[in-house]
């Protein structure tokens, strides 16, 4: 099908995510995600698919540990208090090595927090979340075409480099409906020999595991998967550069908030405020680069988030602090207005950003 | 003009922007009109969305007492009786989408064909990926009416991709919603489409405004 169709975010993460190969979905509703399942649960016996409501975020992790294991495309979706619980399964998937999605599209929290949009899980999705060293691939779309293009490129990414990869939406990218074009049906290319999906009495067993007990041994693997991690640095970091060429001052921001920033820009620059943006579209691994040589031209960055200020912690660093990094922020499932990133800019400039 | 106006369908079709724009329009004629928001599935857009503009028309407005207060409980006021048992004013009920939304109807339905002056639409969107076609635009009308007890009694064509709908993109549908309507028996009321997309004979809806956009 190559014609545009009309989704709601969660929607088509579903449907892109089948569309990728996808045929196994675990899951346990929680607002406001609960239209990616509703979709699985309404597709996946139609086309020969699984849809499992497990009895909790926890079970539902360990089957997609399960089914990744057998070297099979496996999603789960989630809101924050639900990521939070599968945090244990994230951890041993990452130490298994195996590719499997999930997708947390936030609420505002901390705790049980409430059912409206926000962007504080971002520390959870790149600093760890479960414990050990790990990483996971954590892609932020902005659009529900992104929605739809980021999943396919999630399982892409996890497959190719033995990883987990996060989708890491928000309540308005879920909830909100915009016309998508749905990536074509293809099928997963990665040659899987580690899968355990029985020898045919042809080849030693696999074995799936993360638990070594020399720690000589579980060094190397450490070792090994951050040779992996470096690949991925280098050649997977995603982001949109928005009216940069002559910017004098440059947002941050992802996902919804840089939606906002984008309206921001253009009344800024009616007031001849040379404004541009720089969108992170992967987190991790986090768009150092462009950050750092940003930060040698303008005069300063306002990082633009839902929550009370995370990724500005990345763009410190990136920027290696030559510049001024201010903050503009809502929390708790609010959204940072055009107005206010107005007036955190202007202040930034009076404030003698240089 | 039936007394009571169901609008229901899949689930992002666009039933709750035609409720709002249709209770306003029964209201614009001088009736006095009440719409239920019986949507228990989605907490975060609905009519309730629209209640400040359709209190200030005059519009009585039902909705559920936790819906947009970030409490997801979805609980039915007790007040949405008087829809379906107040007979002196029209009343418009935005119900939830698919069979899923449709279960909450369930406990009115008696009142609903006992008064017997009513109009159940289904409001289709073939460019929803889940009701392209005639057959599974159907297929979801069989599972709405196995849910609730009612039988559908009309069509509402409201296809649309958003903000980049153009009237080609409606009047291709028209022929597909023409299809449904034969293969059901269904009178196709109207073909939709919002103020500045609208042409010809297409019945011009204005947009809800959604808390996100400014």
């Amino acid at each position: 099908m190559s014609e545009k169709v009309l989704m709601k975010g969660n929607e088509a993460i579903a449907e892109s995510a089948i569309r990728s190969g996808c045929l196994c979905y675990f899951g346990y509703p929680i607002t406001p995600q609960t239209e990616l399942a509703a979709y699985m649960a309404k597709r996946m016996p139609k086309i020969g698919g699984v849809f499992l409501q497990a009895e909790s975020e926890i079970s539902a992790i360990n089957m997609v540990y399960g089914v990744a294991g057998a070297g099979k495309r496996v999603m789960t979706s989630s809101s924050s208090p639900g990521v939070s619980l599968k945090q244990e399964g994230i951890s041993y998937i990452a130490g298994a090595d195996l590719p499997a999605v999930i997708v947390n599209v936030q609420r505002g929290g901390p705790g049980l927090g409430g059912i409206q949009p926000s962007q504080s899980d971002y520390f959870q999705a790149t600093k760890g979340g479960g414990h050990g060293d790990y990483h996971l691939i954590v892609l932020t779309p902005s659009s529900v075409q992104e929605m739809a293009d980021l999943t396919s490129l999630a399982f892409d990414l996890a497959d190719k480099y033995r990883v987990p990869a996060m989708l890491l939406a928000d309540g308005t990218m879920g909830q909100m409906m915009e016309p998508v074009l749905l990536p074509e049906p293809h099928d997963v290319t990665v040659e899987k020999s580690w899968a355990v999906c029985g020898t045919q009495m042809k080849r030693e067993h696999n074995i799936i595991n993360s638990l070594y007990l020399s720690p000589e041994v579980l060094e190397k693997t450490n070792f090994e998967r951050y040779e992996r991690y470096k690949q991925i640095e280098e050649n997977e970091v995603r982001y949109e550069s928005y009216l940069m060429d002559d910017a004098e001052y440059c947002i941050v921001a992802f996902g919804i908030a840089a939606r906002v920033a984008k309206n921001a820009i253009t009344a800024m620059r009616k007031e001849g405020i040379k404004v541009g943006l720089i969108r992170p579209i992967t987190v991790w691994p986090f768009p150092v680069k462009p950050i750092r040589e940003a930060a040698d031209k303008v005069k300063g960055f306002v990082c633009v988030e839902l929550s009370m200020g995370q990724m500005i912690d990345d763009v410190k660093l990136a920027s290696e602090c030559k510049k001024p990094v201010v903050l503009c922020n809502r929390a708790g499932g609010m959204i940072p207005s055009v107005d206010q990133i107005i007036e955190t800019t202007k202040k930034m400039i009076e404030g003698g950003a240089r | 003009m039936k007394r009571v106006t169901l609008f229901c369908g899949h689930y992002g079709s666009g039933k709750t922007n035609i409720a709002v724009n249709y209770a306003l329009a029964l209201r614009e004629k001088g009736l006095e009109v009440a719409i239920g928001d019986l949507d228990i599935v989605n907490p975060y857009f609905r009519s309730k969305d629209s209640s400040d503009e359709l209190r200030a028309a005059g519009i009585e407005v039902i909705a559920l007492p936790f819906a947009n207060s970030s409490v997801d409980l979805p609980s039915l006021p007790s007040q949405a009786y008087s829809l379906v048992q107040n007979h002196a004013r029209y009343a418009v009920l935005d119900i939830g989408g698919d069979d899923r939304g449709a279960y909450a109807l369930g406990r009115y339905v008696p009142y609903i064909l006992e008064e017997n002056d009513y109009e159940m639409v289904y409001v289709v969107n073939f460019y929803r990926p889940l009701t392209t076609t005639v057959q599974e635009a159907v297929e979801v009308m069989g599972e709405i009416e196995t849910a609730c007890r009612m039988k559908f009694t009309a069509i509402v064509n409201n296809s649309n991709l958003g903000a980049e709908t153009t009237a080609d993109d409606v009047r291709a549908t028209m022929a597909k919603a023409q299809e449904l309507g034969r293969v059901t028996g269904l009178p196709v009321l109207a073909t939709t489409a919002e103020m500045s997309v609208a042409e010809g004979d297409m019945i011009p809806l204005k947009l809800q405004k959604r808390p996100f956009e400014a």
